[in-house]
């Protein structure tokens, strides 16, 4: 699918040098990469300059959270609207993870994934898509851990996952590809791409109890 | 704040930087009572520690061991048992009092004995005079004064230093007047406490008149006013020192933690990854497991001590065979668990024969890593071991793994779980483990691993 589009325009965030390098290298020919930053400040600038397709974001800069670079570029007005982001980071928690998710990255991928699957993730991204890895699967499940019970949804279209959906976050997991999950469900690539992103609009948009408490029990706001 | 540097005398677990956090961590805040000798506590004190080491002891307040210190040094007598309680009770960490090192010093033996002849003159005086007052403050007075001489010349050099700062003023008075404004100044402050002691004594000494029944208070103002004149800043200065070097200790002792944290851990795996630079897979895992201590550090605020060889929860259980499999077979293991709980012999069983199923993919599909998920439900916990290794055709299984497939099989059958194994050649391997969970216990969330 990489060979049919055009190759993605990528810029790069993280405060290491040596990680920027080696992210270079395993993107390759792939992809554009039309500059790096190392911090917040001049990431946003950059990027408002550059106009990537995809944005390779680290979750810890050093002067803040990768979610002030996202939300600094969104509040930039029409000319940025179609930058998306791609939060690439390691051994994080939780409550990191989902933050940079709210503000709107498109997914998360840790930095142990390997040179082809990031690749393939940044097309995804730039198509527009949602990337989980298997780690944010984990904590999106856990997030709508399922207990209608005691905690009623204010809002049942964004505050509970489908059974459906529920089954996809479940196979990514468990380790599968999207086409293996399209094999094993027998539905199309496209559908269970459909299923990530409504995941992630529902992560984004859900102002679901659960997702706060479970939130603030990780010490995020 | 009772008593936090105690367990640095009875160290009862092996010496690491991990068990050393864990010592501060329970030291930090407790008042239990302490077994074991008394000792002058370093954290808890104004003066020499005797109030706090009694606290901890007795399982009190240090303030209230203070304020009845100060109570029975009123009389006099207190302030000499205090003085002997300095010099006959070693201090925090030491196991010789000062007064056991001041056998050895001549000199200040003999400098205390010269007080023997003031105590008789004293005595002498009070006798002539009729007061009986200067005889009863006398004997305190000369053991307390014997007593400081010599802490002064035998404390080790911390106290000394402490002492040295706290007698400063008293010390800058005997010099030459340099005729700096400071010493003018406390010049002028003793001159004029003195001038306060010297009216309150008056007014309290003299003969009462029937309508002076305020008389008595208003001396005892007057001394305490001078008290507070005299010693008041100087005490303040004293005070404030402590605190300084308390914080500063703390600080020490924080930095030396996290010293010994990152050589234990971190500087450890950066060497052994150098010395095996040639070899890729054990440079990937040491990364790991090392990236796996440190966010567990981090971000969960523990050690892998803290892990312990009793997993107590499900997700523990499916990290801990992560670690043992990626260290034992040198493949990644991606670990994912949503919920958790505690465990029973089912999930035991269920843990092992996750085990199995790892430790089986590792060795024989060929594929560098492994995923495994875990999920608590309501109901039913299941796992599951992922490869995308060279995959088998399960209904020709050669007989080694058909073993080891009875051995997973054969184990959740005896637990009333299930087994589901789906392989096929080239696509890899699944062992799809579930276990019914005993009704009654409820999920419990936990992060992902």
């Amino acid at each position: 699918m990489s060979l049919e589009t055009p190759r993605p325009r990528v810029f790069l965030v993280d405060d290491h040098e040596l990680f920027r390098k080696g992210v270079r290298a395993e993107l390759g020919d792939d992809v554009e990469v039309v500059g790096e930053a190392d911090d917040v400040e001049p990431a946003i600038e950059l990027i408002g300059e550059r106009l990537p397709d995809v944005v390779l974001l680290d979750l810890h800069l050093p002067s803040g959270g990768g979610q002030l670079v996202i939300s600094a570029v969104r509040s930039a007005g029409e000319a940025t609207a179609g930058v998306k982001f791609l939060a690439l980071s390691v051994s994080d928690a939780p409550e990191d993870v989902i933050a940079v998710i709210r503000a709107g990255a498109r997914g998360y991928v840790t930095k142990t994934i390997s040179g082809p699957e990031l690749i393939d993730a940044v097309h995804r991204v730039a198509d527009g898509d949602a990337v989980f890895s298997p780690r944010l699967a984990g904590f999106v499940l856990d997030a709508f851990a399922a207990s209608p019970a005691d905690q009623p949804a204010f809002d049942p279209e964004l505050d509970q996952l489908t059974p459906r959906e529920r089954e996809v976050l479940r196979l990514i997991a468990r380790g599968y590809t999207y086409k293996e999950i399209a094999r094993e469900l027998s539905i199309s690539t496209k559908t269970v791409e459909t299923h990530v992103s409504a995941v992630l609009r529902k992560l984004q948009l859900s102002s679901r109890h659960q997702l706060t408490r479970w939130a603030t029990e990780r010490r995020l706001v | 704040m009772g008593g936090r540097g105690e367990s640095d005398l009875w160290p009862v677990e092996p010496d690491t930087g991990w068990s050393r956090a864990g010592r501060r961590r329970r030291g930090h805040g407790h008042r239990a009572r302490d077994r074991g000798p008394i000792r002058r506590s370093r954290d808890e004190r104004l003066l020499a520690g005797v109030a706090g080491g009694l606290a901890r002891r007795l399982g009190w307040d240090p303030t209230v061991v203070r304020v009845l210190i100060l109570m029975v040094s009123l009389s006099g007598f207190g302030v000499a048992v205090y003085v002997l309680a300095w010099l006959l009770i070693p201090a925090d960490g030491e196991t010789e009092p000062i007064a056991s090192r001041s056998l050895a010093d001549r000199r200040g033996i003999a400098l205390a004995l010269a007080f023997v002849p003031v105590f008789v003159i004293a005595l002498l005086i009070g006798a002539a005079l009729g007061a009986s007052w200067i005889s009863s403050l006398a004997v305190p007075a000369i053991v307390s004064a014997a007593g400081l001489i010599l802490i002064w010349r035998n404390a080790d050099p911390t106290e000394q230093a402490f002492l040295h700062r706290a007698a400063a003023p008293v010390l800058q008075l005997a010099q030459p007047a340099d005729g700096s404004g400071r010493s003018r100044r406390l010049l002028l402050r003793i001159v004029a406490g003195l001038a306060l002691l010297v009216g309150g004594l008056v007014v309290l000494l003299e003969r009462h008149s029937a309508r002076a029944t305020f008389r008595p208070l208003a001396g005892l103002l007057l001394i305490i006013a001078a008290i507070v004149t005299v010693v008041g800043p100087w005490w303040l200065r004293v005070a404030r020192d402590l605190v300084v070097e308390r914080q500063a200790r703390a600080r020490a002792e924080e930095r030396a933690e996290l010293a010994a944290r990152v050589h234990d851990s971190v500087l450890q795996t950066l060497a052994l990854i150098q010395r095996r630079a040639d070899q890729p897979q054990e440079v990937i895992q040491l990364a790991r497991a090392q990236e796996r201590e440190l966010r567990s550090w981090l971000f969960d605020g523990t050690g892998p001590a803290a892990v312990g060889d009793q997993d107590s929860t499900f997700a523990a259980g499916v990290r801990r065979i992560q670690e043992e499999v990626e260290a034992l077979h040198g493949v990644t293991v991606d670990a994912v668990v949503v919920g958790d709980c505690e465990l029973d012999d089912g999930l035991r069983s269920l843990l092992a024969a996750g085990r199995e199923a790892a430790v089986n993919a590792a060795k024989w599909s060929g594929a560098p890593v492994l995923s495994l998920f875990g999920e608590v439900e309501e109901s039913s916990v299941s796992l599951f071991v992922r490869d995308r290794g060279i995959g088998f055709d399960p209904s020709a299984v050669p007989a080694d793994r058909k073993g080891i497939a009875e051995s997973i099989r054969g184990r959740m059958d005896r637990s009333g779980g299930t087994v589901a194994i789906r392989s096929s050649p080239g696509a890899g391997t699944e062992v799809a483990l579930t276990m019914l969970r005993e009704p009654g216990r409820r999920a419990r969330s936990a992060r992902p691993t």
